[in-house]
């Protein structure tokens, strides 16, 4: 507890563990506040990690909170720049763990290319856990405007990879299931980057994270007032995480990712976006798995259809609840 | 006949109106899933009937695990997909949230991890399912047993699908053709439901769970129908043998007994479940008896509906009070449920 006091013991805990990794001009001169250079357009987010457990094949809570929030800022065509982080520490967290954890968070921005300006630490009763909340800002490019509610009648609707590895992973560990999933856990500043800089009109990006894939197109179909169409056969989905989900009555579609974003953008321009992606990290097994397209008399504004692999159609909503296993 | 042809027949289908009935409720699921119910003609009408697990477990049933949830030094283990279903007033999911002491595992074998490492505490099982979760409960029981466990019991809602079915065929129902459960049918063998069938006069198609194994099962299961076919055709002969299986039959017969039992909407149900045999009475935390079935909102159609009297459409509280997030009953809970499955198509 005493680490969470604000004396020496927190100053300590600053120095050794966050300074020394996060190595940062403007986080190095110990102010109340940062002050930092820029005047275009810019965007903010803030998220809260509270993952158990803290580490995972693939990646770890700290990786975790750079890359939410990168993801986010990245989602309205921002190029993300600064992050602040607030760690609640559980009293018994281990200081070996905390430092993998810092350690990743640093290598994770130096990835995205942000830089981890201000920080706070609390010290708190509890079990060892180990909370985080991250913000960032980043500044929009001249031009760009991406949005929910820009999808268009004629947008094809591309998704960056395989669906459900952060989700199936983390069930695999909390159930001590052995498989060799791994979490996606990543950021996605350089497929953004490439598409904005390289002038394609994107309508949309959305970061496909808790809910899922079915989770995140609903709420857009719902935002534009159109209807969206996919096809069940390009879905990508790992066999793997496939033959985890059957086996306990999960659906891909609804489960949670870390790493993965859809992009809605007009048809003619779905060859080259499409290129781009899969030119980038974590962008290998992206597709396009379906279209926007105006709602008819049958089919209601708002919809999400999926069309199965016999012709059928299934309409899609929101996640509702928790994902559970199912029995049989 | 190519498979593009058995999709053409069913879509475009006009002869007289059959209703056909999945009792299995990842048939259920899977109809759903592949928008099955889509490219059939009108004159072909697919109904849920009572082959989720969880659909069919009477209040009592919820009540009783709520009931030892709460008590000190007690915790019930499940599956998730029982943690919503309502009880008479709460689900065990709500009873957690008021301090019941509930775990979610995905094997039933988690719960002797679970009882070896806390052994001052009392783990009961809520042991729900059908002749395919059955077997696992026995061997759950053969390693508590030779583990020498002494803190692990069970709470038995066990049904066995020919007593419901029988049920049903006579109780108006008007079922025109079965599809029999693949699951079950791998435990038991399709000869299992012979007697069903000659007995009502009435098909069954056993069936895996792919869409094309539902389509061609469907469209074999028509053409039984047209040709007043009363048999019961294996069309998952991948998995599913005409035999039982005599190593589960063993098995189960070793520690579980016929019983009369109660399902859901339906009430109790002559030779329909399983329960525990006398001498091994010292495991069950007490299912004898949970019979009643008081339905949180007495408008709820769930009984009705898992008899093939009703669609979801036809209750006042689909889409209304009764959502997968508000769920009334327990057809809207689970992802096998037929309400729930209406609900998302």
């Amino acid at each position: 507890m005493e680490h969470g006091s604000g004396g020496r013991a927190t100053g300590e805990l600053i120095r050794e563990i966050f300074e020394s990794q996060f190595n940062s001009d403007v986080l190095s001169e110990m102010e109340d506040a940062a002050v930092i250079p820029g005047e275009a357009t810019i965007a903010m987010t803030t998220d809260s990690f509270v993952v158990t457990p803290l580490e995972f094949p693939g990646g770890d809570i700290g990786r975790l909170c750079i890359c939410g929030t990168v993801n986010d800022l990245c989602m309205r065509g921002a190029i993300p720049k600064y992050i602040t982080c607030g760690f609640i520490l559980e009293e018994g967290a281990e200081v070996e763990t905390l430092r993998r954890i810092v350690k990743s968070m640093a290598e994770t921005a130096n990835e995205a290319g942000v830089k981890i300006v201000a920080g706070d630490t609390k010290v708190i009763e509890g079990n060892g856990g180990i909370y985080i909340n991250t913000a960032g800002v980043g500044f929009v490019p001249k031009g760009v405007d991406i949005k929910a509610k820009n999808a268009a009648p004629d947008d094809v609707i591309i998704v960056s990879g395989n669906v459900g590895d952060h989700h199936a992973t983390i069930l695999s560990q909390r159930m001590g299931i052995k498989n060799t999933i791994q979490s996606d856990n990543a950021p996605l500043q350089e497929m953004v980057g490439k598409l904005v800089a390289s002038h394609i009109p994107v309508h949309v990006l959305r970061d496909v994270t808790r809910g899922g894939l079915a989770t995140v197109l609903k709420e857009l179909a719902l935002s534009s007032s159109l209807r969206f169409d996919i096809h069940s056969d390009k879905l990508p989905i790992d066999l793997q995480v496939k033959s985890f989900c059957k086996l306990l009555g999960l659906d891909p579609l609804y489960m949670g990712n870390e790493g993965k974003l859809v992009a809605i953008l007009p048809k003619q321009y779905a060859d080259d976006a499409l290129a781009i992606i899969k030119s980038c990290n974590y962008g290998a097994n992206a597709c396009i798995i379906g279209s926007v397209n105006q709602p008819t008399d049958e089919i209601e504004t708002g919809a999400l259809i999926m069309h199965t692999e016999i012709g059928g159609k299934r309409f899609l909503d929101i996640l509702q609840g928790e994902g559970l296993p199912r029995i049989c | 006949m190519e498979f593009s042809q058995l999709v053409d027949y069913l879509r475009n289908y006009d002869g007289p109106k059959i209703r056909l009935m999945e009792v299995c409720g990842s048939h259920t699921h899977a109809i759903s899933e592949h928008g099955i119910r889509d490219i059939l003609s009108p004159n072909i009408e697919l109904l849920s009937g009572p082959g989720c697990p969880v659909c069919v477990t009477p209040t009592a049933y919820v009540d009783k695990l709520i009931e030892l949830s709460l008590i000190n030094g007690t915790t019930v283990v499940t599956f998730g997909d029982l943690l919503r279903v309502p009880g008479s007033k709460e689900s065990l999911n709500e009873a957690k949230g008021r301090g019941g002491s509930v775990e979610m595992v995905y094997s039933p074998m988690d719960v002797l991890d679970l009882a070896k490492r806390h052994p001052d505490r009392n783990f009961v099982f809520a042991a729900v399912g059908f002749e395919t979760t059955a077997p696992i409960y026995t061997l759950l029981l053969d390693n508590v047993l030779s583990k020498g466990l002494k803190n692990i019991q069970i709470l038995t809602a066990l049904k066995t699908m020919p007593g419901a079915i029988g049920f049903l065929c006579e109780n108006g129902a008007n079922i025109d053709g079965f599809i029999a459960p693949g699951h079950v049918s791998a435990v038991t063998g399709a000869q299992y439901f012979d007697e069903l069938a000659s007995k009502y006069k009435i098909p069954f198609a056993v069936s895996g769970f792919a869409a094309k194994e539902l389509i061609i099962a469907i469209y074999g299961l028509i053409q039984m129908v047209l040709n007043k076919d009363y048999s019961v055709k294996n069309f998952y002969t991948s998995v599913v043998d005409n035999e039982k299986n005599p190593i589960i039959e063993k098995q189960l017969a070793k520690y579980f007994e016929p019983a009369d039992v109660a399902w859901r909407g339906m009430g109790i149900i002559e030779n329909s479940g399983l329960i525990l045999k006398e001498e091994y009475a010292q495991f069950d935390a007490g299912s004898i008896g949970l019979d009643v079935d008081n339905k949180k909102n007495k408008a709820c159609r769930c009984g009705d509906i898992l008899m093939g009297k009703a669609k979801p459409e036809d209750c006042p509280l689909f889409k209304k009070a009764c959502s997968p997030m508000t769920p009334q009953g327990a057809c809207m809970v689970s992802e096998e449920g037929s309400c729930f499955n209406a609900w998302r198509r």
